[in-house]
C-alpha cells in the first residue's frame, strides 16, 4: 500500500495508486466507525493541532473526531480569534505551535497557498483542510470513497461539479482527483462563476445544466456564497435557483441512478431542492459526511506512519 | 586633467547599431576619442575582451527615502545600481509620503546627491499625495529637476484628472508616465487570469485589463497632445493599441521590465512571493511577444522596475504578500538572457536599457559617441554565475532569480569617468 507524502496539502501532490491506498484503508475506518467502541490506538501517545484561521464547523468537527478515534492528543484552535487579531503573522503563529511538537498540524486558512508556506516551515505533518480556493483534499477524498461505495468503482464515471466552481477549492480538488483516476468531468456553471482556462484542465464546460446532467453518473452540487449572490456574479437567489439549482427536473437529465452530492453546509432552495436533497434513495450528502470522519482517519494514520519511519531514520543516522 | 583609456574592449554602440573592437578615451567626465592611442600618463582599463556600453539608465526604481529607509536607502540602491552597471537611476515617487512637492524633491535630490555613488534622478507624482484627485505642481517640480510625472502603479481611475493633468504637462512639456491598467478589473489580482490562476486558485487579472488601461489612456493623449510614456506593457493584447497610437503621430513610448521579459506565470510555481509582480507575470506567449516587440522596437525601454521588499511583507499568503522584486543587481544578467537567446543583440540592449530612456526622459546619458558623458559599464556577456540573494547590495534581497544560473557579470562601472564599481584600473 503506497502512500508517500510528507504532507497532504492537495490532491496535486498525490498519485492514484496514492488515492487508493487511502480510500482501501478509509473503508476498514468506516467499519470501526460504525460499532460501538470506535477508539484505536493508532496515534496514541501523538498530538494533533487543528488550527482553523477560517470558521468551520463540520471540517472542525470531522478532524476532531477522526483525531479522537485515532487515540490521539487533540487540540482545536480557533485562530480566527484569537492572536492573528493581535498583529502576529501566519509563520509566526505556525512557529509558536510548532515549538510545542504537534504530530499532525490541521490547517484551514482563507488564502490559497497558505496552507502550503505553512508546511515548509513546520516539521510536523500538515493536513490541508482547505486553503482559500486553491485545496480541499480531504473533501475530494470522501467523494471519491462515497462514490466508490455507492457506483462501485471510480473510474470511467460521467461527474457533473454544478455551481460556484471559481470560488470553489472543492472543485478544484475534486477536479484534479477524479481527473487522475480518468473519469469523464463536466463542469457546469454560469460563465461568471466559472474559472478562466477551465477547459484546458481536459473537463467539459457547459453554462446549460440540462446539456450538463446530461447522461451523468454522479451530480456535484456546490455552495453559493452568501455573498456572491446579489448582483455581484449572479443576478439573484431566484434566477439561480430557477437556472442552476438541482430539482427533479434537472435530475432527470443525469442517469436514473445517478447519487447526487453537496460538500455541505446546503442553501436549500438556492443551489439545491431540500426534498431532493433528503431523498435517501438519489442523495448521498450523510454518506459524505461519514465518509469524512473515515478518509480523515485514514489520512493521518498514513501521515503519521511516514512521520514516525522519518523520525525513525533520523534518530538511525544519529545513532550510527 | 584626468585621462582614462579603455583598452582592449567591445565597444556597445547603440546608435549606430555596432559593436567595435578596440578603445575609448575618456576626459574630465566626457567621452573623448575612440580607437586612438593612450596618451602620456593616462589611466589604462585593460579589458581584455569585455564588451563596453553605456551605462544603464534604470527607468522607474523604487527607493524607500522617505519613509521605507528599512527597505531601500540612496546608500544601498547607488551600491547595487553601480554592482549592477546602472550608471542613472530614475526614481520613482511611491514614496511615504510621495514625492509630491518641490520641497520633498529638493530633500530627496540632495539626499540622493550625498549617499549615492552613481546619479539619482527622479520622477515626481502626477497627482498630490498620488490619490488622483489634484493635480501636484508641475511647473515648480519642473524647475526642481523631476524628470517626468506619474502616479506609479496608481491608476488615475478619473479620466477628468487625468485629462486635466495631461493637458497642464503639455504647456509645459512635461512627460506624464501612465500605469496603463484598468483600475476596477485589476483590483485584487494577484497573477494573471487563466489555467495557472485557476489551478493554484488566486485571484486573476484580465490581460484585456491592461489594454483596456492604455486605450483610456491614449485617448486622453489624443485629447490633450501630451508626451506620454507607458511604464509597463506586458501582454501581447496590448500591442495593438500602442502600434495605432504611433500610426496616429501620437507622442507616446513604451517601457517593460525585465521580469515581464525574463519570466511566466509558472515560475511562481509553488506560491512563491518574489515572483509577485505588478502587474502580474503574464503567459509564456505574451512574454515572447514582448521579447518581439522589443527587437522590433515597438517598445522602446526595458526597466528593472526594483522594487525593494522586507522579508515580513514577503512572508505572507500569496494573496496578501507584497509585490515586486528587486531588480538593480541582476538587471544586466538577466537582460543577457534575452541576448543569450538570439533574440536581441548587445546594441538592441542597450537602446531599450540605456540610450532610449535617456532620450526620451532629455538626459546626454546612453552615448558612446564622442562628447557623450563617460557613464559606462563593462561587463562579460558570457561570465557564469550562480545567484545567491544574500550577497546583494539591496537592503532588501527579494529577488526571483535566487538560485539561479546567471550569465553576465559587471567588471566594472563609472560615471563621470570615475570608477564607481570593480577593479582594473592602472596607470601606465
Amino acid at each position: 500500500m503506497p502512500f508517500r507524502a510528507r504532507h497532504l496539502l492537495g490532491i496535486e501532490h498525490l498519485a492514484p495508486d496514492e488515492i487508493t491506498t487511502v480510500l482501501d484503508l478509509a473503508e476498514r475506518y468506516v467499519d470501526l466507525n460504525r460499532r460501538t467502541i470506535k477508539r484505536t490506538d493508532v496515534l496514541a501517545g501523538m498530538t494533533q493541532i487543528n488550527m482553523f484561521f477560517e470558521n468551520s464547523t463540520r471540517t472542525q468537527a470531522s478532524f476532531e473526531l477522526a483525531g479522537k478515534r485515532l487515540g490521539a492528543d487533540v487540540m482545536t484552535m480557533s485562530v480566527a480569534q484569537s492572536s492573528v487579531k493581535k498583529g502576529e503573522t501566519l509563520i509566526d503563529t505556525a512557529m509558536t505551535l510548532n515549538a510545542m511538537q504537534p504530530d499532525l498540524l490541521v490547517v484551514r486558512h482563507s488564502s490559497s497557498g497558505a496552507v502550503n508556506l505553512l508546511a515548509s516551515k513546520v516539521n510536523c505533518a500538515v493536513l490541508n483542510a482547505g486553503d482559500g480556493r486553491h485545496e480541499h483534499p480531504t473533501q475530494a477524498l470522501l467523494d471519491a470513497l462515497t462514490i466508490r461505495r455507492a457506483k462501485g468503482r471510480l473510474h470511467r464515471l460521467t461527474v457533473a461539479i454544478c455551481g460556484d466552481i471559481a470560488h470553489s477549492r472543492v472543485a478544484r480538488s475534486n477536479l484534479i482527483l477524479l481527473g487522475k483516476m480518468e473519469n469523464r468531468i463536466r463542469l457546469i456553471a454560469p460563465p461568471t462563476l466559472m474559472p478562466s482556462g477551465v477547459s484546458e484542465f481536459g473537463c467539459e464546460v457547459y453554462d446549460d445544466m440540462a446539456e450538463g446532467l446530461k447522461d451523468a453518473d454522479v451530480v456535484m452540487m456546490l455552495r453559493l456564497q452568501k455573498e456572491r449572490m446579489d448582483g455581484g456574479f449572479i443576478p439573484s437567489e431566484r434566477e439561480y435557483y430557477h437556472r442552476y439549482g438541482l430539482d427533479a427536473e434537472k435530475l432527470a437529465y443525469a442517469k436514473p441512478d445517478a447519487i447526487v452530492m453537496h460538500p455541505g453546509p446546503m442553501n436549500r432552495g438556492v443551489e439545491i431542492d431540500g426534498t431532493l436533497a433528503d431523498d435517501i434513495n438519489r442523495s448521498v450528502i450523510q454518506d459524505q459526511v461519514e465518509m469524512g470522519v473515515a478518509v480523515r482517519m485514514a489520512c493521518m494514520e498514513l501521515l503519521a506512519r511516514n512521520l514516525k519511519a522519518e523520525r525513525g531514520r533520523v534518530a538511525a543516522e544519529a545513532g550510527a | 586633467m584626468r585621462i582614462t583609456v579603455f583598452q582592449n574592449v567591445c565597444l556597445i554602440d547603440p546608435e549606430t547599431g555596432e559593436i567595435d573592437e578596440g578603445s575609448l578615451t575618456v576626459q574630465d567626465g566626457q567621452i573623448t576619442a575612440r580607437g586612438t592611442e593612450a596618451p602620456k600618463g593616462a589611466t589604462l582599463v585593460d579589458g581584455k575582451g569585455a564588451c563596453l556600453a553605456p551605462g544603464i539608465v534604470d527607468w522607474g526604481v523604487k527607493i524607500g527615502e522617505p519613509g521605507e529607509r528599512h527597505r531601500e536607502s540612496f546608500r544601498s540602491a547607488g551600491l547595487a545600481a553601480a554592482a549592477g552597471g546602472v550608471t542613472t537611476i530614475i526614481a520613482r515617487p511611491d514614496t511615504h509620503p510621495a514625492i509630491d512637492t518641490p520641497e520633498t524633491l529638493e530633500f530627496v535630490t540632495r539626499r540622493a546627491a550625498e549617499a549615492s555613488p552613481v546619479r539619482i534622478r527622479h520622477m515626481a507624482a502626477l497627482t498630490k499625495g498620488r490619490q488622483g484627485r489634484e493635480m501636484t505642481e508641475i511647473g515648480f517640480l519642473l524647475d526642481a529637476g523631476a524628470l517626468a510625472f506619474t502616479d506609479a502603479d496608481h491608476v488615475v481611475a478619473d479620466s477628468k484628472v487625468l485629462g486635466r493633468a495631461l493637458t497642464y504637462a503639455r504647456s509645459l512639456g512635461a512627460l506624464v508616465v501612465g500605469h496603463p491598467q484598468d483600475p476596477a478589473l485589476s483590483a485584487g489580482g494577484a497573477a494573471t487570469s487563466g489555467k495557472f490562476a485557476s489551478l493554484y486558485g488566486l485571484p486573476g487579472v484580465h490581460p484585456l485589463a491592461e489594454r483596456m488601461g492604455l486605450e483610456r489612456d491614449l485617448a486622453l493623449v489624443e485629447m490633450t497632445g501630451a508626451s506620454y510614456h507607458a511604464d509597463q506593457i506586458t501582454c501581447a493584447s496590448t500591442l495593438p493599441a500602442l502600434r495605432r497610437a504611433r500610426d496616429q503621430g501620437l507622442d507616446v513610448t513604451a517601457g517593460v521590465s525585465i521580469h515581464h521579459l525574463t519570466l511566466n506565470e509558472f515560475d511562481v510555481g509553488d506560491y512563491r512571493t518574489f515572483f509577485k509582480m505588478t502587474p502580474p507575470l503574464r503567459s509564456e506567449d505574451d512574454r515572447l511577444a514582448m521579447v518581439e516587440a522589443l527587437a522590433a522596437g515597438e517598445i522602446d525601454v526595458i526597466a528593472s522596475f526594483h522594487t525593494p521588499a522586507d522579508e515580513e511583507s514577503k512572508r505572507l499568503p500569496f494573496e496578501e504578500a507584497a509585490a515586486g522584486a528587486v531588480a538593480l543587481e541582476t538587471f544586466l544578467p538577466a537582460a543577457m538572457r534575452l541576448y543569450h537567446s538570439g533574440m536581441v543583440t548587445l546594441p538592441q540592449l542597450f537602446r531599450a536599457v540605456s540610450l532610449n530612456p535617456a532620450q526620451r526622459l532629455g538626459l546626454p546619458q546612453g552615448r558612446i559617441t564622442i562628447g557623450a558623458p563617460a557613464d559606462l559599464v563593462l561587463f562579460d556577456p558570457d561570465a557564469p554565475f550562480l545567484l545567491d540573494r544574500f550577497t546583494l547590495r539591496s537592503k532588501s534581497k527579494n529577488t526571483p532569480f535566487d538560485g539561479q544560473r546567471m550569465e553576465g557579470r559587471v567588471l566594472g562601472t563609472w560615471v563621470a569617468g570615475g570608477q564607481v564599481f570593480g577593479a582594473g584600473e592602472h596607470d601606465a
